[in-house]
Parts: structure tokens; sequence; C-alpha cells
């Protein structure tokens, strides 16, 4: 009925669960990041090879830093691209 | 002071396997004749590239590990430059990471350098990644 108490939906609404975002370097103790290894390095880069901001990796400020000086190496080494779409 | 050195350069694939190796060799004896010291090698062999250099697809992958005098990169850059058969070339000083890293990976150095073990564990050489992290893809 109208003046039912009971609020209903038309889809559920999703209950998110935010999983906590981590370092994966702090958290596996990774010191270096090879930038001869593009494969690891395109965790961290989108179809465009563009670097994926902190905010969306979850890598703290010191190994962000260190990500981006790798791709930039790679990059210059021709192991990953400058621009391109569709990588991955 | 010697300090440690990467150096990864690319030689167009125009030459044949005698030519590559023999411009290995000149870069390899520069440092060597500069006191400096190779530590390790690798061969990448013919790669392609990620993007065109010099209109070209393809080049030899070459990475010296070395030792050197902080003045003879300048020297070593130098000889890069004057070179043709070079397309693209880095250098990169090791900091004690990277080191640690390398001598997982090709065994320690010649010189029993201490290493300390933080942790029992071995650090894998990729970093396992048990659960994906989730990219959000914005738009």
């Amino acid at each position: 009925m109208a003046n039912n108490n009971e609020i209903r939906f038309l889809n559920p609404p999703t209950v998110e669960v935010k999983k906590k975002k981590y370092c994966r370097f702090k958290k596996a103790g990774i010191k270096y990041i090879d930038y001869k290894d593009p494969e690891f390095l395109k965790r961290f880069l989108n179809e465009q090879g563009k670097i994926l901001p902190r905010r969306l990796t979850g890598t703290s400020l010191k190994y962000q830093r260190k990500v981006a000086q790798a791709v930039k190496r790679a990059r210059h080494l021709a192991l990953l691209p400058y621009v391109t779409d569709l990588l991955k | 002071m010697l300090k440690q050195y990467e150096t990864v350069f690319i030689l167009t694939p125009v030459l044949s396997e005698v030519q590559m190796k023999e411009a290995v060799a000149k870069f390899r004896d520069l440092i060597v004749a500069n006191q400096g010291e190779v530590v390790y090698e690798e061969d990448w062999g013919l790669k392609k590239l990620a993007y065109p250099i010099q209109k070209k697809t393809t080049g030899f992958y070459h990475l010296l590990g070395f030792k050197a005098d902080p003045d003879f990169i300048a020297k070593l850059e130098l000889q890069y430059r004057r070179d043709e058969r070079v397309i693209r070339y880095l250098t990169f000083a090791m900091d004690k990471h990277a080191i640690a890293y390398a001598e997982k990976k090709h065994g320690p150095a010649k010189e029993a350098v201490p290493v300390k073990e933080e942790k029992p564990a071995p650090k894998p050489k990729k970093p396992v990644v048990d659960d994906e992290i989730d990219i959000e893809e914005e738009d």
C-alpha cells in the first residue's frame, strides 16, 4: 500500500564494501622497481600507456615516484610506448 | 671511488651478428680500458621496439652492469653519441636496492659484499600479485 513504511527500491541498493587500497610495494617489501620489466610496469599504465594515478592504484608516494621513473626509463628504451591505444 | 652503473644500448638491426658482437666488445673494452670492471652482461637479442626509432622497428638490446669512476660516464655517453650503430642508450646509476636486485638476478659480485638479509623470505624477481588490485578506470 501507499502508506507502507517500507521503502521499496526498484533495484536493490548496492551495499558497497570498500576494499582498502594498499601499497603493493610496501606490502611485499619491494625496494627496487626494475625499468627493464615492461610486463610488470604495464600494471601501472592505462590502455593509452599513461601512468595511472596513486588514487587508483593505491601506491604510496615514495613508490609512485619510483614507478614513474621506471616507466619513463622503459619508454626511453622503447620497451614501453609513449603513446598508444589498446595497450594490454 | 667506483660506482656501480648499468647501461643498456640498442644497436641498429642492420648489423650482422659479427658486427653486433664487435660493437658490444668495443663498449666492453672501453669500460675495462678506463679502470672499470664489467660485473655482468645480458644480451637480449633482437627485440621489437615499442615505437620506431630512426625508422627502425627492431634493435639489438645489450645490457652491461659495471663499476666505474663517475667521470667515465661522460666519456661512455660521448662514444654512444658518436657511434652511429647505437640508436638508443641509457646509463643508470644504481643505488643499494638496485645492486641488491641485480645481485639476486646475476649472483653476487666477485668481491664478497656482505648481503644484508632483511627478511627470511627472498624477494621474488617479479613481485607476486596474489590479488589483483582493482583499478577502476575513470573515463
